[in-house]
């Protein structure tokens, strides 16, 4: 029995979708993209052409959540089934579009380029905990109108993992998902056993842009998942209570599966988004924060209720440094995540409300993501009898008895998460021969080991160059004689 | 032939496989092959793999004492013949294994034991609560190289202590020679109570214990 949080009656999530309804109409949406208020108002929305509001009546969105995928995959790079959306399925990947990355040694924050990137995509290949990649940092060195395609392109060649991504504009979109085609064989091919997913996001509160709106129904059209990412800021951007912020990320959810059901129906998209309260001391928007994980676990069981595959942004923390507060905030938030069923959960590495990676925090995510997982797992039957049959005459009252089981061999994989290094479970004396590091100190270790034993995943050397000359063509066009050099910045990064 | 089953023996060791152990055991006696190299070139090459995969954070706990297990259950099958042969095997060393008075905690020193067992050593092990007097008489009755006291406690390691002043006053060091361990036991403290060492875990103990007794 896969054990779940729930945080809303179901009284409250129908008064929460009927109040959504009622946003749609009053005040409306603001929408902000020409050719997605024409697809609405054909469907028979009220659109105000001046004012770019559309009044979505609730027939356009049942219509649209009946032709809604309820389920679907991400396929990796061989084309094997490795994410799946639906149900209450659990997965995670590391945080995306991070600006600065923390370096270990100075603890400055480094502002992002190829080597991060690499850097991060390396060690999320090798980690099980993360069933996907995401595109983390942005890499500042290439020019900004290819930084979104640029991000993609050095996950294509360098994993073979699924892929949560995301354009920066409505022409990128294009550009990325023909190199996902150029990978797949056609856009025919992605359509079938879609890689990638895109973050789409509405702007809070209530508005969706040209930009976002745009995004949603080229993806739709492509038939690449896209994944909607509400960020209702509960104070500010958002009303300030946990069920008035989830409202009004209902009824941004709605209106963009509508869009997007409209453009294309039965096109997959996904229930997601980056919640967050508004802190009312510095103005931020704290991931860590306990009321952030819970607008996420509420925000998920209203999805539930549609039926709707889910996403959010959890296991990131708000400190600058990979210490106690990030162990903390990181870890709790991502078991919340994970009890609450959500499909995708992205974060992992992050420091400083998202925008800092931290290759470090990567690794010690990785136990916290491994413990929500075996939570997730429940308690299982495994015996016959629950006890007595451990009980045999071999039992002498001694504590090592169970020991000597074989049973006890086959078993306790299956029932115990066996760490990495990262956890300490040693004696103080056996802590002390291996160095008396801390958590930080023992992830610098496993990140240069995880460096050390990275090797390139083989990929298809036609498809590679074809990629390459794709990218070339982009960068070109936006002012760069060259791509940076992957094998100098590898360099670097060792 | 032969080279074929010292692989499976060392196998069968590796997976705990304590009744397929004493099967090539029976099978080694029957085919004539001295059970000093069904040992030696079988089973303890098993013994020592899991050993090393232990330290290196690859094995586990249950696959040690599995592994140990059936390294005790194939040497039982054999030790008889090698008595008929005149011979025997090679005894590392004796030992003594006690949890000191006052605590009943043993799964570490049942480890050791196991572990001890498994590489060679005759082991002698008088479980839990013992005093000083006890585990000195064992000790001189079979004529024990090492003593291996465990504690678990803050509050009776103290009695480590006690065991080894009283084998000074005796005069009996380093005829015996004296190993602690158990979880609150550090390298500290082992010289500062003048044991001839200590160890982390199990695999430890057994690379001790044979450089107590110059057989490293």
């Amino acid at each position: 029995m896969q054990p779940k949080l729930t945080l809303l009656s179901d009284d409250i999530i129908e008064r929460i979708i009927d109040e959504a309804h009622q946003l749609m109409l009053k005040p409306g949406i603001k929408v902000q993209n020409p050719e997605a208020r024409q697809l609405l108002g054909d469907a028979g929305a009220k659109v105000d052409e001046e004012s770019q509001v559309v009044k979505i009546p609730s027939d356009i969105v049942k219509k649209a959540l009946e032709t809604v995928p309820r389920e679907f995959y991400l396929y990796d790079y061989d084309g094997n089934p490795k994410v799946h959306y639906g149900g209450d399925s659990v997965h995670f990947d590391p945080g995306s579009s991070g600006i600065t990355m923390l370096n270990p040694e100075t603890l400055e924050y480094d502002t992002t380029e190829t080597p991060h990137l690499l850097k991060l995509i390396k060690i999320a290949e090798q980690l099980p905990q993360y069933d996907a990649q995401s595109t983390a940092v942005i890499c500042h060195e290439v020019p900004k109108d290819i930084q979104d395609t640029y991000r993609l392109y050095l996950v294509l060649l360098h994993s073979k993992k699924p892929v949560v991504t995301g354009a920066f504009t409505n022409k990128t979109v294009q550009d990325m998902i023909d190199m996902l085609a150029l990978f797949a064989g056609g856009r025919d091919a992605i359509r079938e056993k879609p890689r990638a997913i895109f973050d789409v996001c509405p702007a809070p509160p209530l508005i969706w842009s040209n930009f976002g709106a745009g995004n949603l129904i080229a993806l739709a059209r492509a038939g690449v998942p896209a994944e909607i990412v509400s960020v209702p800021l509960a104070g500010a951007a958002a009303p300030v209570t946990i069920l008035g912020a989830i409202t009004q990320h209902t009824a941004e959810c709605l209106a963009g599966i509508a869009i997007h059901q409209l453009a294309h129906a039965g096109s997959p998209i996904v229930w997601g988004g980056a919640a967050a309260i508004f802190d009312m001391r510095k103005g931020a928007t704290p991931m860590g924060a306990v009321e952030t994980a819970m607008l996420d676990c509420s925000y998920a069981q209203v999805a539930k209720t549609l039926k709707m595959p889910t996403h959010t942004y959890l296991g990131a923390t708000d400190s600058k440094l990979v210490d106690v507060q990030a162990g903390l905030e990181s870890g709790i938030t991502a078991m919340i995540g994970a009890l609450s069923g959500i499909n995708m959960i992205s974060g992992a590495g992050m420091l400083d409300f998202l925008a800092c990676h931290s290759a470090e925090k990567l690794v010690v995510d990785a136990e916290a993501i491994s413990m929500a997982k075996r939570m997730v797992a429940g308690v299982t039957l495994h015996t016959d009898t629950l006890a007595t049959g451990f009980y045999d005459e071999d039992i002498n009252f001694k504590g090592g008895d169970f020991l000597k089981q074989r049973i006890t061999m086959q078993l306790f994989r299956k029932e115990q998460y066996l760490p990495s290094s990262i956890i300490d479970r040693d004696s103080v004396r056996g802590w002390k021969d291996s160095g008396g590091l801390d958590a930080f100190g023992r992830a610098k270790i496993r990140v240069k080991e995880l460096l050390a034993s990275y090797t390139k995943p083989t990929l298809d050397e036609a498809k590679e160059n074809a990629l390459r000359d794709y990218m070339i063509d982009l960068a070109q066009k936006a002012g760069m004689d060259t791509l940076p050099s992957l094998k100098e910045n590898d360099h670097i990064v060792a | 032939m032969s080279e074929e089953l010292y692989k499976q023996m060392a196998q069968c060791i590796i997976e705990g496989e304590k009744e397929i152990a004493i099967e090539l055991a029976q099978k080694s006696i029957e085919l004539k092959m001295h059970p000093l190299d069904t040992i030696t070139k079988g089973f303890v090459v098993g013994v020592n793999y899991i050993g090393d995969q232990f330290g290196a954070g690859e094995a586990f706990l249950p696959e040690l004492v599995m592994a140990g297990e059936a390294m005790k259950a194939a040497v039982a099958v054999l030790e008889p013949e090698l008595l008929k042969l005149g011979e025997a095997r090679e005894v590392m060393g004796r030992v003594v294994l006690a949890t000191v008075e006052g605590d009943i905690h043993e799964i570490g020193k049942t480890l050791v034991g196991t572990m001890l067992s498994a590489s060679g050593f005759e082991v002698t092990d008088l479980g839990v609560d013992q005093p000083a007097d006890k585990i000195i008489g064992k000790a001189l009755e079979i004529d024990a190289q090492i003593i291996g006291m465990s504690a678990l406690l803050t509050t009776t390691m103290v009695r480590q202590r006690e065991v080894i002043e009283e084998l000074d006053k005796e005069g009996l060091r380093p005829r015996i020679r004296v190993m602690v361990g158990g979880a609150p036991i550090t390298k500290d403290w082992a010289e500062k109570i003048k044991a001839d060492g200590t160890s982390e875990d199990a695999v430890g103990a057994v690379q001790l214990a044979k450089r107590l007794v110059g057989k490293e």
